[in-house]
């Protein structure tokens, strides 16, 4: 995927968000840590270009909700959530780049009910790669590809890595 | 930068760039104390084994606390109820500890070096919650977070330590780990708890200056950190407690001798009216609570990397292997 593919696809999800929610109000955008950060604020600038409003944007590091915490890295490396508002009553959508096994995804839902008690969650990825590990599914998804499990799907946003594409790989092992 | 904490005896050791590290990772575990549900998962099935071999309240809820809201199990020893008491040596205690498994040990005791002496007899991470008058890392850590908390930075900083720091490992602590930010230390208290070795606390080069008149030692200071009187340790002809409190307590008049917007921090427990005055304790200058809230975030974060540190494999994965 091109810098212009990555731009439209976060365009349309944009409009499809406003779309299926009747509108922004009561909407509130969670990215998680770290790629899914640059694109809800993405999402929120498209937005804005739609609906004039200012959609609210939190960010979430979930490093402390996995459950995988000694196979992540050697060591891993604890960011900051940051939600300047409550999500009480919200209508969350929660926004990561590539959707996977579920696991993240679980984890990101346990950060936000440790925090209150959400209207509605649904999600939103850039990529969709199937191999699931659970019952988990995106209502928003910019492409779905067919992948094996020895391929990784990387993705690279100037935000975090100074250029912009989205890549299909083979695993090195 | 991300940092291997196979052991946390002391401060001494730690570099600057690694307590900044700390720092840094205990600040989403603030977060968390402003959340309306604190307890995590994060260390679900690991167990904390507490063993306070001398009395302590504070600190010990505090580690406990922080070990329920990572999600992981305790063993409780105390000093008023251990086999101790019944002659077992600390060897043997803390052996018998292990072989129960825990995942880490958080251990105080009145001798310096025990915690030392227990991570060399153990394969297993120790935490040092203070050692006789040797070194207590999680104070001072929590003390350096509530200060670049409120001061933006640790860099360069006067700092005025009251009371008795010959016989505290807090003031030990402290002054190991702000001498690696360029501070510049004023200790104070009786010259009897003021021994000249106390200068060579900190790297080469450290300034360190003892002074027996409070008015001179407060001038310019931006961080006053005042420790508890032991009153065991007051009894004449040496010094009685008037003696003290007429000298040395910190009131409002004293404190107006330091910087405007200098910080008051007291490790706890405090006696209002002994070594500090209620009017500076609850004063806008004191952190004393925001130390406490400080304390269960450090502790928390000492607890998550020693623990997930000690079970994780060398190599790092693909960010994406596991999403």
């Amino acid at each position: 995927m091109t810098a212009t593919e990555i731009d439209r696809t976060l365009q349309r999800l944009a409009h499809e968000i406003v779309e299926k929610s009747g509108g922004t109000a009561n909407l509130a955008l969670i990215g998680i840590r770290r790629r899914g950060v640059p694109l809800a604020n993405r999402i929120a600038q498209a937005m804005r270009g739609i609906d004039g409003v200012d959609v609210p944007v939190g960010t979430l590091d979930i490093t402390l909700y996995r459950d995988d915490l000694s196979k992540v890295a050697s060591q891993p490396v604890l960011q900051s959530s940051d939600i300047p508002f409550t999500v009480d009553d919200k209508d969350l959508v929660v926004i990561d780049d590539v959707l996977y096994t579920g696991r993240t995804v679980r984890a990101a839902m346990n950060g936000l009910f440790d925090l209150g008690r959400p209207k509605r969650v649904r999600l939103c990825v850039l990529i969709e790669r199937g191999h699931r590990e659970l019952p988990i599914e995106a209502t928003f998804v910019g492409r779905a590809v067919q992948t094996s499990d020895a391929e990784i799907i990387e993705v690279r946003l100037n935000e975090v890595d100074r250029e912009e594409r989205v890549l299909l790989v083979e695993r090195v092992s | 930068m991300s940092y291997r904490f196979g052991q946390m005896l002391g401060i001494e050791p730690l570099s600057a760039d690694e307590i900044t590290y700390l720092l840094d990772q205990s600040k989403p575990f603030q977060e968390i104390q402003r959340h309306p549900l604190k307890k995590l998962a994060t260390l679900r099935g690991k167990t904390v084994a507490l063993a306070f071999f001398e009395p302590s309240t504070r600190t010990r809820i505090s580690f406990a606390t922080a070990a329920s809201r990572l999600g992981a199990d305790q063993m409780n020893l105390q000093a008023e109820s251990s086999s101790l008491k019944k002659g077992e040596s600390l060897l043997d205690t803390v052996r018998t500890l292990d072989a129960m498994k825990p995942d880490c040990i958080v251990m105080r005791h009145a001798c310096s070096g025990a915690a030392d002496f227990v991570a060399r007899n153990l394969d297993l991470p120790v935490i040092n919650a203070g050692d006789g008058t040797h070194e207590h890392p999680s104070q001072a850590l929590l003390d350096a977070l509530t200060i670049r908390d409120r001061r933006g930075s640790l860099e360069g900083l006067n700092v005025t330590i009251l009371g008795d720091i010959l016989h505290s490992r807090v003031a030990r602590s402290n002054i190991h780990l702000l001498s690696k930010f360029g501070c510049r230390f004023t200790l104070c208290g009786p010259a009897m708890w003021l021994p000249k070795e106390l200068e060579c606390l900190g790297p080469a080069g450290t300034s360190i200056c003892r002074m027996t008149r409070i008015s001179e030692a407060l001038q310019d200071a931006d961080i006053v950190i005042t420790l508890r009187v032991q009153q065991e340790r007051l009894h004449e002809p040496a010094l009685a407690i008037d003696e003290y409190v007429l000298q040395y307590q910190l009131t409002p008049a004293r404190l107006r001798l330091a910087r405007p917007d200098a910080l008051v921090l007291h490790p706890g427990p405090m006696v209002r009216g002994l070594e500090i005055d209620s009017a500076v304790a609850d004063g806008p200058q004191s952190c004393v609570l925001e130390q406490v809230t400080n304390g269960l975030a450090v502790r928390m974060a000492l607890l998550f990397l020693m623990i997930s540190s000690a079970d994780a494999p060398p190599e790092k994965e693909s960010s994406h292997a596991a999403d």
